[in-house]
């Protein structure tokens, strides 16, 4: 039996024909999980009567979806894969959740983050480790490690993740699965738990660019309790899927930086070639040190910009949690999230602030700038989101800037609120472990992104999931 | 040697919304049956929860700016103030740091005018309460005030006295009542003021080096007092060759006297940022102009125009126009006594002078009041003859009683035989009558 390798398209439409019962799908998925989950240490949580909740006349039909364990879900604990948060039951429900749950979908269970999401491989969780399922003894990436996990082992249908920069499209990336990370504001964040509050985007985590499609229509649109949610509708992202990128004019960029490797470079380069042959424009744009005219923005600078922004609100949104209404005193805060308060704290104070925080703001218009002049020319911008495969499990040990290195090349896209996806693009026989394409699009155009990345998908060998398993 | 008190205040006013200031939640922690019912994810402080801002509570406090002839900000933006304490849930207050909604206004006063620094809109925090249970002691914290949208008013250092103080005070509680925006009830804590405090040596250059916060206080009278309290206290340091140390104090009213709490020597670092949780908010002209437009008459002008329309002394009109309702109460009379021809004065004098209950008889009733014991119906002497001996005969008694000297019992008969004529006729004419028929 193997209905947990379903793709969520498939598993919703064999539920609807009655093919296949929600019971069986749940049975095979929590099989899956038994099985799996002491090795790769991918759920925090497991609903066990998780398949009692799916209604198969939903638009979702009662799927088992995986929930990065900072949303906050009643009924399942929600602990940020930290200790402060151990056993803490939220009263109430995540936008996001509330709306996948309002469509249909069934949380199966909570996955495995890094501790606050700070981190870029999990390894800061309190709970331990995921395994990257490609390979276990390389890390899945992260923050949202256990979510893209989760997918990569078939061991949910879907997933949804959360990305500050680089948390959704890295571990994507690493585990072969596809990850998107809307435009800022595109999906509402009331009720998971705030990292940088001016970054935080909860995206899909999926097996198929469809999938993704599908789960952001119901992720996406205004909510009255965000109020830096856009009042812009959610279109069906799915009915323009096989639009394609006939006319499109795409940028390949960051393939000149100096630590780019030649192998990535060749895939994305292959890429792009792979959309002018379907009747994209597409060329290279140089990297420029300074803001330039068709240039794109070095990613250097962004390390800096992202890390001082993030840790000032880290060190802000982390204030709360004083043992006194809920959850443990802070003497349970791992050596991560002490370094970011204390580094976060220092960033806005007086005398510093100017120098570091408000700096920082002034450069991040500038990336912001460099896209928007960008996309008034190109459609999209393609590279990828890591300069590599998945790094071996303890790799970022003794190394505080791990995650802001690994993510540098998402860090500018994130600084500007662009949507961008990850999807596979290439995987190494010996390793297992895959490459991954990235897409980035102007504000509020995933509409795009997808109809390019599910093209892509369908052009090429390297998702594992619609060549093989769409046959079941 | 001579002293300058130089003093500024610092007024927190919460609104009276519906809702509070970020959350859906009511907005009545004064009134709420137990504490910690009015509370959500928002104001608790829980993972997850994001402020949206109130819109009336902005509406308001920009209403209030403009009240006091301030500029207002066209971007203004919410920050985020920090600081550690029980009562604040997220660890941070959501405040306003470079660009409140409203900036440099003034109010006049006899005493010289105030200039206003700005004002601010901002949360309250949850309230504290110190208690044993069980025989230990605990704190306890009631969350139904947090996130009560809270007005902050800070002026320039221009009040020179606690008078002057006290002058201003009700001036501003007067515009806040007239908005309708608040109760400013200061015994209940919806209107709670800090005064600095510093006195200037006539060789000084500029404002002092040092200023005394005197925190909480919660009337006008206390205010002033301690301000009063304080100048003497910095005159006697100064005379005594020291510089008083910048404290924060605070005032015990039976004592009559303030006592410090904590010194304040080093500034506070609240590491205020932008709230990444709101974005920033841009007003147009327009705007600003339809809510000027929605302003009510303000006391001075209601000042000005009673003085034009109805002739009054200033002392009269001071009174009338305490409250809205009242000057609202009067002018419905004035309209109605027209056709009465009772002059305004006449009206004015006598909602003033007899403490008339607004709320209990209405303009119509007061018209009917004053007509009826200020006119007089003619009434023939004869009738006035018949009724005094009618009386007398029917009262026997009565007549005894005042021969033997009990004076009460001529206002006895006096109303019997007013009750006789219906209220007609001339009172002092048939009091006098009747006296001497009693004679």
């Amino acid at each position: 039996m193997t209905l947990h390798r379903l793709t969520l398209t498939k598993a919703i439409e064999l539920i609807k024909s009655k093919e296949v019962s929600v019971q069986e799908v749940h049975g095979e998925v929590h099989a899956f999980i038994r099985e799996k989950n002491p090795t790769l240490n991918v759920y925090l949580s497991i609903d066990e009567h998780s398949s009692e909740k799916g209604n198969p006349e939903t638009d979702l039909a009662g799927v088992p979806i995986a929930i990065k364990d900072n949303f906050l879900t009643v009924g399942l604990p929600t602990t940020a894969s930290s200790r402060v948060l151990e056993g803490f039951y939220s009263p109430y429900e995540s936008t996001v959740t509330k709306r996948i749950k309002d469509a249909g979908g069934v949380v199966i269970g909570k996955t495995n983050l890094d501790a606050w999401a700070h981190g870029s491989s999990t390894e800061t969780s309190d709970f331990g480790t995921t395994r990257n399922p490609d390979n276990p003894d390389y890390s899945p990436g992260g923050s949202s490690g256990g979510s893209a996990a989760a997918v990569s082992a078939d061991m949910c249908i879907a997933a949804i993740g959360s990305e500050t920069a680089g948390s959704i499209r890295i571990p994507a990336c690493w585990c072969g699965c596809v990850g998107l990370k809307p435009t800022y504001g595109r999906v509402s964040r009331a009720g998971v738990i705030a990292m940088g509050s001016s970054l935080d985007c909860p995206g899909p985590m999926t097996k198929t660019v469809e999938d993704a499609a599908i789960l952001l229509r119901y992720m996406a649109g205004k909510d009255l309790y965000d109020a830096t949610s856009s009042n812009r509708k959610a279109p069906d992202y799915r009915s323009s899927l096989q639009k394609g990128v006939k006319g499109m004019r795409i940028g390949i960029i960051y393939m000149d930086h100096l630590h780019m490797p030649q192998e990535v470079k060749e895939v994305v380069i292959n890429a792009g070639k792979l959309f002018a042959s379907h009747g994209a424009i597409v060329d290279e744009i140089k990297l420029s040190q300074t803001l330039e005219k068709d240039k794109v923005l070095s990613p250097d600078y962004a390390v800096a910009v992202y890390t001082i922004v993030q840790r000032s609100e880290v060190a802000s949104n982390l204030a709360r949690y004083d043992g006194i209404r809920y959850g443990r005193d802070r003497s349970h805060f791992g050596n991560e999230a002490k370094r970011r308060i204390m580094l976060g704290t220092f960033t806005l104070s007086k005398g510093y602030a100017d120098k570091y925080y408000i700096k920082a703001q002034q450069v991040r218009m500038l990336y912001k700038k460099n896209f928007d002049q960008l996309f008034s020319s190109y459609d999209l911008l393609i590279s990828t989101p890591s300069p590599g495969y998945a790094l071996k499990v303890g790799a970022s040990e003794g190394n505080p800037m791990f995650g802001e290195v690994v993510d540098m090349l998402n860090e500018p896209s994130s600084l500007a609120g662009n949507p961008a996806i990850s999807i596979p693009c290439y995987r190494d026989s010996k390793t297992n472990l895959s490459l991954g394409l990235a897409i980035i699009g102007d504000h509020f155009e995933e509409e795009k992104v997808l109809q390019a990345a599910y093209l892509y998908e369908r052009e090429t060998p390297w998702n594992r999931w619609i060549h093989k398993v769409d046959k079941i | 040697m001579s002293y300058t008190p130089i003093i500024g205040l610092e007024i927190h006013v919460e609104l009276k919304t519906q809702s509070k200031m970020f959350c859906g939640c009511k907005n009545d922690p004064f009134h709420a049956p137990k504490p910690n019912i009015y509370t959500c994810p928002v104001c608790l402080g829980m993972p997850g929860g994001l402020p949206v801002p109130n819109k009336k509570a902005i509406e308001w406090t920009i209403m209030l700016g403009l009240a006091l002839n301030c500029k207002i900000n066209m971007v203004s933006k919410f920050d985020r103030k920090h600081y550690f304490y029980p009562d604040l849930s997220k660890g941070y207050q959501i405040s306003q740091y470079d660009q409140p909604l409203c900036l440099g206004g003034v109010l006049s006063l006899p005493e010289g005018d105030v200039r206003i620094h700005r004002v601010h809109l901002e949360e309250d925090t949850g309230k504290l309460q110190h208690t044993t249970i069980d025989g230990k002691e605990v704190t306890l914290i009631d969350f139904n005030r947090s996130g009560v949208p809270l007005i902050e008013i800070v002026t320039e250092p221009d009040i020179r006295s606690g008078e002057h103080a006290k002058s201003f005070l009700k001036k501003l509680h007067q515009i806040i009542r007239y908005l309708d925006i608040s109760d400013a009830d200061m015994e209940k804590g919806s209107m709670r003021l800090e005064p600095n405090i510093s006195v200037k040596q006539s060789e000084d250059e500029g404002l002092p080096p040092y200023k005394i916060e005197v925190k909480n206080i919660n009337s006008f009278n206390f205010v002033k007092k301690a301000i009063e309290y304080e100048v003497a206290r910095h005159i006697s340091i100064f005379e005594s060759g020291a510089t008083p140390k910048q404290e924060t104090r605070g005032w015990n009213e039976d004592a009559g006297q303030t006592f410090s709490q904590r010194s304040k020597e080093h500034a506070e670092d609240y590491r205020y940022f932008p709230d990444p949780d709101i974005p920033p908010l841009h007003f147009t002209e327009q705007y600003i102009e339809s809510l000027r437009e929605n302003l009510p008459e303000l006391p001075d002008e209601k000042a000005r125009r009673f003085k034009e329309a109805y002739q009054l002394s200033d002392q009269l009109i001071d009174m009338l126009i305490a409250s809205r309702q009242i000057a609202q109460y009067f002018e419905d009379a004035v309209k109605e006594g027209r056709n009465h021809n009772l002059a305004p004065t006449t009206i004015a004098n006598w909602i003033i002078n007899k403490k008339v209950d607004i709320h209990a008889v209405s303009a119509t009733d007061l018209l009917h009041q004053i007509v009826q014991a200020t006119t007089v119906i003619h009434v023939s002497d004869d009738e006035m003859q018949q009724a005094i001996h009618d009386v007398i005969l029917d009262h026997e008694k009565a007549v005894q009683d005042y021969k033997a000297g009990k004076k009460p019992a001529l206002m006895f008969l006096f109303g019997q035989v007013m009750k006789k004529l219906h209220g007609k006729g001339d009172k002092k004419i048939i009091y006098d009558r009747l006296e001497r028929s009693l004679s």
